[in-house]
């Protein structure tokens, strides 16, 4: 579904992504993992299309179509997903009716016709139950006001309503307690399907306890430095990143 | 070129939707400005004499006065002696009725999206359509008569009710208030005159459409609306203009005077042609708008979604006379390319207990000026007046600016006034989240613009609502840079 080639990326003139490959197949949990600024977030933004980055080498094919050639909201009408590690808060603008233009902009790119009132909001009923979202937020301004935990059940809604295929979680662990954790998870779970593919940024293994991925990589200094299975994260748990850090400082001397 | 600016450069190439201009025979009259000119103008209308009287002390008066250089706002001198002041569509007798007008001149209202065939029109809302100079024709005026209620042309007004005419013309805006009023109470041409007799609520919206078609012709109409005890009424207002390469003068006045317990909403929806993406022609809109809460428990509302014209002066101010009165201000102000606005509001405390909310969003986008000027003025005997004015800019780019000018004078120490004021921007992270969920950047802003100016659109009446969301999407669609 994904391949990420040789991926370079640089903000502002500074290097961030030194070469990143990735291969993900449908069906597949990938969790990123890996130290403060080693380019776990700056990898999802790219993916995402955020413009302050400047890709500088590589490729990533996505459904057999060039993603780097897309402007966000195509990549997004594709079926690429970003929860955000920082929601953003738009006043005066519900999140229903933002859902909507979204929802409706992405069926019309896939040749659907747009969801009338009543179907559309029977949809979101529904979808809200997976993350126990509370009605009355979603005629509130988008995010405004929201709690953190708020926000980030917000971005597992959207993505329910948006129905990727690929949906980057940027580190939607943080700021939550555990209760929160636990409904997003789960919601996250309930959408997973043998068509679709996530790929988890997390600093922490905790959320991996609640969705377990197939594959765990750590990102060190924009590279891909090791990639194993669920054992890996809970191996970094326990010994955090710097014998790591020190195999490939090691080698790379 | 970054995204962004590709976007602002295809958005600015767009051309303005009400552009086009129709061909019609006119009866014009020579251009330039006198006492003859003035006299012509009233022949024509063959108005009584008091009335020319009027408008010649008015002349005169002017005469003396000097263009206004205070407002922030800079444009090159308009030669006043280089306009036409009177162009009126030539029909060979005055329309009776609604069947009798031109229906060429029915095309071009009907091509603005303005129907003037009552069967076809939606219930709910008269219409005066104003074409140059004159009063091409008014819906529902039957309908309204039944109840009392007056609503024609000025000039109509002038002929059948000049008892009213003659008692409230320049009640509220003095002829000699300031420079473009004094021109307009010379060389006004047309405009709607609406009566609500006491204790009537007017059952539909009114609202007067103002097309400039010919070239080289100032605009100057007229606009009087008088509410008696205990009456409602809801007025409307809509402009739209040619493109051409000149600038050309609108300056209009409004004048609303609202009695014991009456209530007058007025809502305008203003696109002047701005001018095209390089600052070059659209419309001079110096406009004055006044009410008087003459009345104890009256209200005066304005709201205004101003997205046109090349230069903006307008300050739809209230006078609260009456015991408890009410005046509300709600504006959205637009300004894109190299638009200039400055606008905002006068509330006059006069009366005890009177309150007055002023809600003021300025957008701001390419290289446009945007400044809001508000004045609150409570007066010695105003006791327990209350005041409460927000005031906020929405920049988009760098090359923008937002200006607020308060002005507070208070007389009297139990008064309360509250003024909040917010500078943002529209954030590259707030495009890229509605990016991210698949809605483009033109949708994004307008989504975002007009989730910033809901409070002011939900002060409009539901039909215009919907418009005023459109216009501002259309005005503004991609100006991120």
């Amino acid at each position: 579904m994904l391949t990420i080639k040789n991926l370079h990326a640089s903000i502002e003139g500074t290097p961030i992504l030194r070469g990143i490959n990735l291969e993900i197949k449908a069906g597949e949990v990938h969790a990123i993992m890996g130290p403060n600024g080693s380019g776990k977030s700056t990898l999802a933004s790219v993916l995402a299309g955020r413009e302050e980055y400047e890709v500088t080498e590589g490729e990533v094919i996505f459904k057999g179509k060039n993603l780097l050639d897309l402007a966000p909201e195509d990549r997004a009408r594709e079926g690429v997903f970003l929860a955000f590690q920082y929601p953003v808060e738009i006043p005066g603008v519900s999140s229903t009716n933002f859902l909507r233009t979204a929802v409706n902009q992405v069926r019309e790119y896939r040749g659907l016709e747009p969801l009338d009132a009543v179907k559309f909001l029977s949809t979101m009923k529904e979808k809200m139950k997976l993350v126990e979202m509370d009605q009355k937020l979603l005629s509130r301004s988008l995010n405004e006001g929201f709690s953190g935990g708020e926000k980030k059940r917000n971005e597992i809604f959207q993505m329910a309503m948006l129905e990727p295929t690929l949906s980057i979680l940027d580190e939607t662990d943080s700021g939550l307690d555990i209760d929160a954790l636990k409904i997003v998870s789960n919601g996250v779970n309930k959408l997973k399907s043998p068509e679709t593919a996530s790929i988890v940024v997390t600093h922490y293994q905790r959320l991996l306890d609640y969705i377990i991925p197939d594959f765990v990589h750590v990102l060190y200094n924009g590279r891909i430095v090791k990639s194993g299975s669920k054992d890996l994260a809970l191996e970094l748990e326990e010994k955090g990143y710097d014998w790591i850090k020190e195999e490939v400082d090691t080698a790379s001397v | 070129m970054s995204k962004d600016n590709q976007i602002l450069e295809e958005f600015t190439s767009k051309e303005y939707e009400h552009g086009w201009s129709v061909n019609y025979e006119a009866d014009e009259a020579p251009i330039g400005l006198n006492e003859d000119i003035i006299k012509w103008i009233s022949a024509k209308k063959e108005e009584p004499q008091w009335l020319l009287d009027w408008r010649l002390k008015a002349f005169k008066a002017w005469l003396e006065m000097k263009e206004p250089e205070w407002a922030n706002v800079h444009y090159p001198k308009i030669d006043l002696q280089a306009l036409r002041y009177y162009s009126a569509p030539k029909q060979d007798k005055k329309p009776k009725n609604l069947d009798e007008i031109d229906p060429e001149l029915l095309q071009i209202y009907e091509r603005l999206g303005i129907s003037l065939n009552e069967q076809k029109r939606l219930q709910g809302i008269a219409v005066d359509a104003v074409l140059d100079s004159v009063s091409v024709g008014t819906t529902f005026k039957d309908t309204l008569s039944k109840l009392g209620i007056v609503f024609c042309s000025f000039s109509e007004a002038v002929q059948e009710h000049p008892e009213l005419i003659k008692k409230y013309l320049g009640s509220v805006v003095p002829m000699t208030d300031n420079y473009y009023a004094a021109l307009n109470s010379a060389v006004f041409s047309d405009g709607s005159f609406c009566y609500i007799p006491s204790g009537v609520r007017c059952p539909m919206e009114l609202s007067t459409y103002f097309r400039i078609n010919a070239a080289n012709t100032g605009q100057f109409e007229r606009t009087l609306i008088v509410a008696e005890d205990d009456s409602y009424v809801s007025y409307l207002e809509g402009c739209t203009a040619p493109q051409r390469d000149e600038n050309q003068l609108h300056a209009a006045v409004v004048e609303i005077y609202a009695a014991k317990n009456a209530e007058v909403k007025y809502s305008t929806v203003q696109n002047w042609f701005p001018g095209d993406k390089n600052g070059k022609g659209g419309i001079y809109n110096f406009v004055t708008k006044r009410g008087i809460c003459a009345g104890d428990n009256s209200k005066i509302s304005w709201t205004q979604v101003e997205t046109g014209s090349a230069v903006t002066w307008k300050y739809p101010s209230c006078i609260l006379k009456g015991d408890n009165s009410v005046g509300e201000f709600y504006s959205v102000a637009v300004t894109n390319n190299y638009q200039q606005a400055d606008t905002g509001t006068k509330m006059i405390h006069i009366g005890k207990n009177t309150k007055s909310r002023i809600v003021s969003k300025g957008i701001s986008a390419g290289h446009s000026q945007n400044s809001y000027r508000g004045q609150v003025q409570v007066m010695k005997r105003a006791t327990n007046a209350r005041n409460f004015s927000q005031c906020d800019s929405l920049l988009m780019g760098s090359k923008c600016g937002a200006h607020t000018f308060p002005y507070i004078d208070i007389q009297n120490s139990t008064a309360m006034v509250e003024h909040e004021a917010t500078t943002s921007k529209i954030g590259e992270d707030q495009l890229f989240y509605c990016n991210q969920r698949g809605i483009s950047s033109e949708d994004a802003v307008a989504l975002i613009v007009n989730g910033y100016a809901k409070e002011v659109l939900n002060q409009l009446p539901m039909e215009f609502a919907v418009e005023a969301q459109k216009l501002l999407a259309l005005t503004l669609e991609g100006s991120v840079g």
